[in-house]
């Protein structure tokens, strides 16, 4: 158990982050796990980043993005859903628990919704152990 | 020609609203206020319904834009007198009043308020507190200048002596001055119900008995108590409150017949927010009908009682009395079944309307404008901006009461029609602006200043901002770092500017609300700096950090030092980046032939520009085909065929019926959308203007089907064609409305039933006309028919949504069964007629359809979401795109009118230039390491990058060349890109990675610059 995770978010700027002011303006409560960090679009979204914020000891990445067919840029959000079911499958295939890496689709007038997904992926990542088996070594000198 | 100016009278929230179009829209205005600031009384809210968006946050961005746009000229102090002249060149004659202190010299120091011996009542904070003869209404006030009181100066000459520009003028004096202006924009506002004239409620006398907007101060961390609820009698937390609706409002004795629209939200909003401010406060609003009838207004309601535990009663209060010990009020009041209950509590709050403005009768003079009997602004419903002297237009709560998206809407209306009037002369009187060059940072290390918001207590209520500061100043990069009240307010933006050049900052850090709503605002000020806009981020701590983790400061500080130090990191990365120039295609499309397509289409092409109306019916018109006449008995069908003559005979105008959207291209400046009849249309801004339908009751609906049973609409068609016939008719409202499946208000449906009553009192006052109601939302003037309804024998019953009157019809006879709750049993009725009051629909999934082709959103009722509920109602987030009508929210058409020529308005922004500046991150391609693969040509949805040969490091290669113009900045490329060849600037793989880097570890962990 995992009680006070750190989840990194990448959500887009035109639905999933417009949601999230959204449940802010509505005043909808969710827990403190998340840390977001604002992209045009789920597209820009490299499956390597994912990695890297693991790595970098983040307990959960959530990735979220506008519905199919709402995607600002066209089509961008089938390219990230793409990417991402590939991703999943091999995040699985080398070990990783499930409900620690989240994709979701929340659109600008879905702040309620954005909350349910913070908490499902919260509850999801609180299942499982830290990280510490994905973390970077630091190999600096100390002091 | 005309004059290219306007004269824009009232600085409130229409009135800045109206001078920013006109001003952007190439129309240079003046802008005149009778105080000595603009913002009217927005900048006294706390928030505002229905989304708890704080006022002045969403306000100040207008402010500053305001203050500091070049075409609009702010005068203060200042009142028209005359009006010579016609439309096109009038001469307006204004007296500026002394203000006593040159605002030019003024630096807002507030060393003149600190030493004025004289104290006078704040009348900002409604007299709840005390300021001095010399002051500043409030902080954030634009212009930002001192003035002086001179009733309360007594001259001893401190402030002159202390002021260290010199900027005090005791012989200061009124002087008049003359502009020639084309049109004239009236936005006066209103004024408040003076409570002190209902004695019965105690107001001046009970100290514990407040006005609403007393109370709004109260909540407001600027107010008197810093946001804190308290008791004025002995400042002790408040316990239970109560709010009182419609003092002032619904009343023929004190000649206040109307409803003040706006007051049922407003009570609710400052409940919710009080809950907020102490959850264990008991709320009571008492009311005499819910007045919710706006976009997303029931949900809002059904939130307060549900979330936030307010409690609504029925009843009118029929005495009040103070309890002389502990100040405490009790309340007796009649409930629904006609009872007296008595209840005490600690605070009372009357919930005051909205009357025209005092000062309306001398401006209706010096205008010569003709007031309706309340004393508001005359207008009709097919123009409803227009006054009765052509040119001058009206914008706001001067011509009827009513909230701050409709002001605004009606704002820009206005100013459509006097791009309409002034289109020719558009362009002749604004300057550009000049902005100092761009210092060139590539060389420097990076120096971010990082600026921490309180905003009131938004922020500074949950998180610890001086923490936050402090712990900003040990991040790697950061040379400054401080806190504001509010990052936006003009001031400050003034404040920035200096710490940029006093630190020679190259990258800012904003930590305050959403980028999505007040990056712009930012941007432009560091831009006034000299820096590159893009050398600029912002770390979002109150939409997703304060105000969802109300409960938990110390997590929610945790989090916002980390969004901080991500925002931070990213900062030091940024580059300066080019500004890209797009075409724009001076031609509008609107989709949608109902009465709002086609003004919308109308005003474009007056305002000079070629318009394309497209509608998928065989005929204009739209809705109001079905519509005979308006509530006050003008003719909709003569209205409406002047409008399609108008629209069909004009040249700047094609029309294409039975047409829809099949496939759309492009932006804003350059769209293509193919139509249904092969027909390409090249366009520079869309309007969706695609209405809405009637609701179809279902089979077993109210008997629906049954030849008795007809709707509300038919009624009104057989009432025209004069084949009504009928002893006794019953009406039942909310058909299709406020239930689980459409939990929306029709908003339309009350007032209608309310008309055809009125009509067939008329023709046959014998017949008895039953209007079986929820809640009867006739709001505004709308109250007068309602009014006279109930004078001429119109029975209103009202009911319960559990328990809807039941229809049986027996061998052709029909009994309507309903609930009476005063006499607490059932009673029948047997009318010949049933008229069922059905509500307003979207058409879903056309609508989704359209959405898609726009990406614009919609919302849960598949009616389109606009860009701000409050501030943006006819713009969609995306560019270029703008909305009004029914396909927004159920409206009457006075209000889809006022819409639409707004959208027209929004428009002309875009159409009115030769380029618009597109987004400057955009993909950019690393040639050397690029291996010309081409997986980015075939992800970019736009076309935008192609295979080009190029000689590269002496290699003839392959390498992805992008087409700035197409590219739009989504980043796929750089997430595709197999050899990190393609990136996006301002979002980089490195900028994003370097965000989040580290982010996790323990604070021990971080090392700083050189290991510290």
């Amino acid at each position: 158990m995992n009680d006070d995770p750190k989840i990194l978010a990448f959500l887009c700027n035109w639905c999933s982050y417009a949601g999230a002011d959204l449940a802010g303006t509505s005043r909808i409560q969710y827990p403190t796990t998340l840390r977001v960090l604002r992209v045009p679009c789920s597209a820009r979204v490299n499956p390597q980043f994912i990695l890297k914020a693991l790595q970098e000891g983040a307990d959960g990445v959530l990735v979220s993005g506008c519905h199919p067919g709402d995607c600002h840029y066209l089509e961008g959000n089938y390219y990230a859903r793409r990417k991402f079911a590939t991703m999943l499958d091999l995040l699985e295939y080398v070990g990783l628990e499930k409900g620690r890496v989240r994709f979701s689709w929340v659109s600008a007038a879905e702040g309620g919704k954005f909350a349910e997904v913070v908490k499902e992926v919260t509850d999801g990542v609180k299942q499982v152990k830290d990280t510490s088996q994905f973390l970077k070594k630091r190999d600096w000198p100390s002091e | 020609m005309g004059k290219g100016a306007t004269l824009v009278i009232g600085g409130g929230i229409a009135g800045i609203q109206a001078a920013l179009d006109l001003a952007d829209g190439g129309i240079k205005a003046y802008l005149v206020d009778s105080k000595p600031t603009i913002g009217g009384v927005m900048a006294q809210l706390d928030k505002t319904f229905p989304t708890n968006d704080c006022s002045m946050c969403i306000l100040s961005p207008k402010l500053v834009d305001t203050g500091r746009h070049l075409n609009i000229n702010i005068i203060t102090n200042t009142e028209l007198v005359a009006l010579d002249g016609k439309a096109g060149n009038f001469i307006a004659k204004l007296r500026k009043h002394a203000r006593y202190i040159d605002i030019e010299a003024c630096t807002a120091c507030n060393l003149c308020a600190v030493h004025c011996p004289v104290s006078a009542i704040d009348s900002y904070n409604e007299g709840l507190s005390e300021r001095r003869a010399a002051y500043i209404s409030y902080p954030q006030a634009v212009p930002l200048a001192y003035a002086i009181d001179k009733d309360k100066c007594i001259g001893c000459g401190l402030c002159a002596n202390i002021c260290p520009p010199d900027a005090v003028r005791y012989n200061d004096k009124d002087n008049e001055t003359e502009i020639e202006v084309g049109a004239v924009l009236l936005a006066p506002g209103f004024d408040e119900f003076d409570a002190k004239r209902l004695s019965e409620y105690g107001y001046g006398r009970y100290p514990n008995v407040l006005t609403s907007i007393e109370f709004e101060r109260f909540m407001s961390s600027s107010g008197p108590t810093a946001g804190h609820i308290l008791r004025p009698s002995d400042g002790k937390e408040v316990g239970k409150v109560a709010w009182i609706q419609c003092v002032g409002s619904r009343d023929r004795h004190i000649n206040r017949p109307y409803c003040s629209s706006v007051c049922c939200m407003y009570a609710t909003k400052e409940a919710i927010i009080a809950a907020e401010h102490a959850p264990q406060m008991q709320k009571t609003i008492f009311y005499m009908d819910i007045r919710a009838y706006g976009k997303d207004f029931d949900k809002y309601i059904e939130r307060a009682q549900e979330q936030f535990g307010v409690r609504y009663v029925r009843g009118r209060v029929a005495k009040m009395v103070e309890d002389p010990v502990t100040k405490e009020v009790s309340l007796t009041y009649e409930t629904d079944d006609g009872k007296l209950a008595t209840e005490t509590f600690d605070l009372v709050v009357l919930s005051v309307g909205l009357e025209p403005p005092r000062s309306s009768p001398q401006f209706a003079s010096a205008l010569g404008i003709e007031l309706d009997e309340q004393g508001f602004v005359k207008t009709s419903t097919f123009a409803p901006m227009l006054t009765t002297r052509y040119g001058v237009f009206v914008a706001g709560a001067a011509s009827a009461p009513k909230d701050i998206p409709e002001s605004v809407a009606q704002a820009s209306g206005a100013v459509g029609m006097v791009q309409g009037l002034l289109g020719e002369a558009r362009n002749t009187e604004v300057k550009a602006k000049d902005l100092p060059l761009e210092r060139d940072v590539f060389t420097e290390p990076p120096r971010i200043g990082v600026f921490v918001c309180h905003c009131g207590i938004n922020i500074g209520l949950v998180v610890n901002v001086p923490e936050v500061v402090e712990y900003a100043k040990t991040l790697p990069n950061v040379v400054f770092a401080t806190e504001n009240l509010y990052t936006c307010s003009s001031d400050t933006q003034e404040k920035i500017k200096e710490i940029i050049n006093n630190f020679r900052l190259n990258r800012v850090v904003v930590s305050a609300c959403t980028p999505r709503t007040h990056e712009p605002l930012f941007q432009s000020t560091i831009r006034e700096a000299g820096l590159n806009k893009y050398l600029f981020e912002m770390a979002n701590i109150r939409d997703q950090d304060s105000w969802v983790h109300m409960h938990e400061p110390e997590k929610a500080t945790a989090k916002a030092k980390d969004l901080v130090r991500m925002a931070v990191a990213k900062a030091a990365r940024l580059k300066a980046l080019p500004n890209i120039e797009l075409p724009v295609t001076k031609r509008a499309l609107v989709i949608g032939g109902g009465v709002a397509g086609m003004t919308a289409a109308k005003t474009i092409s007056q305002a000079g520009f070629e318009t394309v109306l497209i509608e998928k019916s065989d005929q204009l018109g739209g809705n109001l085909t079905h519509l005979t006449k308006t509530l006050w008995g003008e003719d909709a069908q003569v209205f409406l065929a002047e409008l399609i003559a108008q629209v069909e005979e004009d040249s700047n105008i094609t029309v294409y019926k039975d047409t829809e959207v099949q496939s759309v291209e492009g932006f804003v400046g350059s769209f293509k959308t193919t139509l249904s009849n092969g027909e390409v249309i090249e366009h520079g801004a869309t309007i969706i203007a695609t209405g809405a339908v009637e609701y179809q009751p279902k089979p077993d609906e109210y008997l629906s089907g049954d030849p008795l049973i007809i709707t509300q609409r038919e009624l009104e068609e057989s009432l025209h064609k004069g084949n009504f016939n009928a002893k006794t008719v019953v009406m039942i409202q909310c058909v299709g409305s406020r239930n689980d499946e459409h939990p929306y208000c029709s908003r339309v449906c009350c007032t209608e039933a309310v008309k055809n009553a009125l009509t067939i009192k008329e023709t046959s006052p014998d017949t008895e006309v039953i209007i079986m109601f929820r809640d009867l939302r006739t709001y505004g003037l709308k109250e007068l028919a309602y009014e006279e309804a109930r004078q001429k024998g119109v029975l209103f019953m009202r009911f319960d949504q559990e328990k809807e009157p039941q229809i049986v019809d027996k061998n052709g006879t029909i009994t309507v069964r309903i609930m009476d709750e005063l006499i607490g049993r059932e009673v029948e009725f047997s009318p010949d007629i049933v008229a069922l009051s059905t509500g307003i629909v979207a058409e879903a999934d056309s609508n989704k359809v359209l959405a898609q082709h726009y990406k614009v959103p919609l919302n849960e009722d598949g009616f389109f979401l606009e860009a701000h509920m409050k501030l943006r109602p006819v713009d969609f987030a995306t560019d270029g795109v703008y909305l009004c009508g029914l396909a927004h929210a159920p409206k009457f058409t006075d209000e889809a009118i006022a819409q639409a020529a707004a959208t027209a308005a929004r428009a002309v922004l875009i159409l009115n230039k030769d380029h618009i500046e597109a987004e400057g991150k955009i993909a950019l391609t690393n040639e050397r390491t690029c291996i010309g693969c081409g997986y980015c040509v075939e992800v970019c949805p736009y076309g935008a990058i192609e295979l080009a040969e190029k000689r590269v490091l002496g290699i003839e290669k392959k390498v992805a060349a992008v087409n700035a113009a197409l590219c739009k900045g989504c980043g796929g490329c750089a997430a595709s890109c197999r050899s990190n060849s393609i990136d996006l600037a301002g979002f980089t793989n490195q900028d994003l990675v370097s965000a989040f880097e580290q982010l996790m570890w323990e604070e021990d962990d971080i090392i700083g610059c050189c290991g510290v």
